[in-house]
């Protein structure tokens, strides 16, 4: 049994008020979220706030606040099930809204970086434990008996006595209790609901197409708004014609926006390519939709300029934008010519590589390349402001809103504590979310008109506007000794405008001679997070690169890699290796054992593994040729990611970002001619589709000690160079380009 | 503006809309019925598909102004009344297909569409037929799942 001292968290996290003691806050059921409302049991209107967390009926129903915001990794549920698991609760009773976003009472309400569910478990098992022991304690007062006499289970608090009571019965006075300095939590083995499978507690709501989304919101008094960006980075606006579009039908108002007042220091993930945008309110979508197209423009190009941005940590950097149209065959120019003669920064260095390259008897060496990426979220970018002379309401979809409440603050003028924002479901974040330009633009559009303002992005405008997966290009060398031994090991990385930068993931740490370099390429082309950054490229770079070499060696792709993590096991090269090697090698054992690779026989199957955000995962493709595209037959996924919460969930999820890596290496590019995206709508830019996906995809967990480690990135980057590897088997080709739809296409003509 | 009387989810509607406003944001901004989705405004994600005398429409590219006296069936109206779900709904709840959920709308009102002319599909008839709808997050296989579930329904 685990003790753990509440104290650290009781002013902030666990305190139901500011009043001594916790005093019981209950509010009216017609204001409470509408999950609940659609939901109520039947009950009278009060809740008792145990915690920030968790809130219980008289009538027993449990409520917990996600403080997260949910994006479909299904925090809805997970958060729930740990807290209810500690609760002793009976699941049926439990519900979830999205908590308010309050910094004083929740951290990182942020949902970024697979950490959610890892960083949350202790403090939700925290709460579940101390409003339990808060119930037991005003079981015991009422029937004056010791506290640790009373007995917990599905929501029901007995003593050996004969008495028992509901929760509900209890709630009120276990709410005026003070929290307990110390709480026990459950012996792992005594799970009953962490490690289970339980059904998306917002799944009702979904399938009857409830009101849950940003795009959704519908205020008060609300107008509608569209903004119109520069057709090609490098380009702004010079004039344009407001008054004929400020005639048409249900336009109200036509003006630009500067984004950034000229001292502004901008926030790290303050990332916005136009700097000025035009701004169209009107009534109706439809409305805005017909303006904007009309809507006539001179665009003129833009000097390079300089701004300070700050990172993460608060120092501050003076970033150029350099001038310019740009191309991608320029781009893949630039850095194809990096990755063989550019100056380059050194990373990591352990023994004498270049020595090893000069006494091998055989290298190998290729070179990968991977283009930008549109993120696609299906909901398409949208946000709500109104924004008073003194104060500010902000709703919308947003993975982060402590991440851009300063932001948005300094862009409007305002003290920060003076904006509120409401978090609502996501269509989808994949990292696009953690940007705060389109709030920025409606809070500064909200400003002007002194109304409610609901900006909405077309697909045109989300694809276009910027913040892409950089684009890529990594050469791999190694150098083999005359036994096949890799005595080597060379990766020169580059991107545009930002490179992979993991010098010390695997194979680091299994070669006694290693040198990592890297490069960027600079532009005026915006980038950002993408699901897995960097690891959904190097990915490919590096298992696909392992491939090849196990081939080069005569070795087994899978037997390879195993000696390698046994090198780095039991005698690592260098301090600062990023992975645990035996936990590696436990998901390639895996997914060899489950989908019986030692008997493949003729089956194109191929293999790769990686990890990234604290997890491990490895993923085997079974595939067919037909008609010169390849049929996944299964995709067999071995994962590490420490404690599973919601089994299902967990395997929808590896699920998802399986097929997502399927689509983005298969399909996904977006191009540029004279700084202009070469794809403007899901038409052109081909996403993964229902007929091109895995017919099956099997997903296994290992079983360890670990709490949770991330979930929704590590799926997704060992998938492209497993069905590059499969696909050579089938074809003989080996898929060294993203997508790899272009190579398809050339082998079949 | 014109005004339109229209016949959605078995409801007499009365809207004053542009004619060639496209029955999706007749449906959202008009309406405030927002459970029919945009997703890409061009015919090419599904998002927004509705039920047109039964087939399955992306009304993203139909005018209010052809509508007529055709009977639109949205999500809102997909179930069979307020306690019976449609087939679809439960196996979709059934199987937990939904991450984000954004496009389940839109596939299941293509799944619907689907299994009201076939209501057996094979995967080859599935994927054939639901390929105009986009999963951003990748639930394809729990979608396959889920029609088979509610063809044998
Ligand atoms: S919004 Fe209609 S098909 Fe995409
Ligand atoms: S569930 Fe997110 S787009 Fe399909």
């Amino acid at each position: 049994m685990e003790i753990l001292k509440t104290s650290f968290g009781r002013r902030s996290f666990l305190k139901a008020s500011a009043a001594g003691g916790g005093l019981a806050l209950s509010f009216n059921l017609a204001t409470a979220p509408n999950a609940l409302a659609a939901d109520a049991k039947s009950a009278p209107s009060e809740w008792f706030e145990l915690n920030a967390v968790l809130s219980i009926q008289p009538s027993g129903a449990i409520q917990v606040r996600v403080q997260n915001p949910e994006f479909g990794q299904g925090l809805m549920t997970t958060f729930p099930m740990i807290a209810a698991e500690e609760l002793e609760a009976n699941w049926e009773d439990v519900t979830s809204v999205t908590a308010p976003y309050d910094q004083s009472r929740y951290k990182m309400q942020l949902s970024g970086g697979s950490w959610s569910t890892s960083m949350n478990y202790p403090g939700l098992r925290m709460a579940g434990a101390t409003a339990l022991h808060m119930l037991k304690t005003a079981a015991a007062n009422a029937w004056n008996v010791p506290v640790e006499d009373v007995n917990a289970a599905n929501s029901v608090l007995s003593h050996s006595g004969g008495k028992t009571a509901t929760y509900g019965e209890m709630a009120a006075a276990a709410a005026i209790l003070p929290v307990p300095e110390k709480v026990a939590l459950k012996d792992k083995k005594d799970f009953s609901i962490i490690g289970t499978s339980r059904k998306n507690l917002t799944g009702s709501q979904v399938v009857k197409g409830d009101s849950l989304f940003g795009i959704d919101v519908r205020e008060k008094d609300m107008l509608r708004a569209v903004v119109v960006h520069a057709p090609a980075f490098g380009l702004t606006v010079d004039s344009f014609d407001a008054e004929s579009v400020k005639r048409m039908p249900g336009i109200h108002d036509v003006f630009t926006i500067k984004m950034y007042p000229d001292d502004l220091v901008r926030g790290f993930s303050d990332v916005a390519a136009f700097r000025e945008v035009i701004a169209i309110v009107g009534d109706h979508t439809w409305q805005l939709m017909k303006a904007k197209k009309a809507l006539k423009v001179n665009w003129k190009v833009e000097d390079s300029y300089s701004f300070t941005s700050s990172d993460f940590f608060g120092n501050q950097n003076k970033v150029t934008v350099p001038k310019g149209l740009e191309d991608t065959a320029t781009h893949n120019a630039i850095m194809a010519a990096m990755v063989e003669t550019g100056e380059m920064e050194t990373k990591r260095k352990d023994g004498d590589p270049m020595a090893a390259f000069a006494n091998a008897a055989k290298v190998v060496e290729h070179t990968y390349h991977a283009p930008f990426l549109a993120h696609n979220t299906l909901e398409p970018m949208n946000f709500y402001a109104d924004v008073k002379e003194d104060s500010a309401m902000l709703i919308g979809p947003h993975q982060g809103p402590m991440l851009i409440h300063n932001t948005v603050a300094a862009h409007i003028g305002l003290p920060a504590e003076k904006i509120d924002f409401k978090m609502t479901r996501m269509g989808g974040g994949f990292g696009r979310r953690l940007y705060p330009h389109w709030a920025t633009e409606v809070s500064l559009i909200s400003q002007r008109v002194k109304r409610p303002v609901h900006l909405i992005y077309t697909r045109e405008d989300d694809m276009t506007v910027g913040v892409y997966r950089p684009s890529y290009t990594i050469k791999m060398r190694a150098a083999l000794d005359a036994n096949n031994k890799i005595i080597g090991y060379h990766v020169r990385s580059a991107g545009t405008p930002e490179a992979c930068s993991f010098p010390n993931r695997f194979p680091a740490g299994a070669i006694d001679n290693y040198l990592w370099e890297e490069s960027p390429n600079v532009s005026n082309i915006t980038v950002g997070a993408f699901r897995a950054p960097n690891s959904n490229f190097m990915a490919s770079a590096e298992q696909s690169f392992l491939d090849e070499l196990a081939e080069a060696m005569g070795a087994d792709p899978i037997q390879m890699r195993l000696d390698l993590l046994k090198r780095a096991q039991e005698n690592p090269v260098g301090t600062d290796n990023d992975y645990d090697a035996v936990r590696y090698a436990s998901v390639l054992e895996l997914a060899r054992d489950k989908s019986d690779w030692n008997n493949r026989g003729d089956k194109n199957m191929g293999v790769a593994a990686y990890f990234c955000h604290n997890s491990y995962c490895c993923n085997i493709v079974d595939i067919d040729m037909k008609n010169g595209l390849p049929v996944i037959n299964s995709v067999t996924s071995a994962l590490d990611c420490g404690q599973v919460v919601n089994y299902e969930g967990a395997i929808n999820m590896a699920q998802g970002g399986i097929v997502d890596g399927v689509g983005i290496s298969m399909f996904g590019e977006m191009t540029f001619v004279e700084g202009q995206p070469q794809h403007k709508n899901l038409d052109t830019y081909r996403m993964v589709r229902i007929n091109e996906s895995p017919r099956a995809i099997d997903v296994h967990f290992v079983k360890n000690e670990h709490g949770p480690t991330g979930l929704g990135e590590p799926p997704m980057p060992p998938t492209p160079p497993a069905l590059a590897n499969a696909m050579y088997k089938a074809t003989g080709h080996r898929f060294r380009n993203q997508p790899f739809i272009t190579d398809l296409e050339t082998l079949k003509s | 503006m014109t005004t339109y009387s229209l016949n959605i989810n078995n409801q007499n509607i009365v809207v004053d809309v542009d004619p060639d406003t496209p029955m999706l944001w007749v449906l959202r901004d008009s309406l405030d019925m927002v459970g029919t989705k945009f997703g890409c405004g061009a015919g090419a994600c599904g998002a927004c598909t509705v039920h047109i005398n039964g087939a399955a429409v992306r009304s993203c590219q139909l005018p209010v102004s052809a509508v007529g006296e055709a009977n639109i069936t949205t999500i809102e109206g997909l179930a069979y009344d307020a306690t019976k779900l449609h087939p679809v709904q439960e196996a979709w709840l059934a199987h937990d297909v939904a991450q984000c959920g954004y496009c389940q709308p839109g596939q299941m009102m293509s799944a619907a569409a689907l299994l009201s002319q076939n209501p057996n599909p094979s995967d080859a008839d599935i994927d054939a037929f639901m390929q105009g709808n986009i999963c951003r997050c990748g639930t394809y296989t729990r979608i396959r799942e889920a029609i088979k579930t509610a063809a044998k329904a």
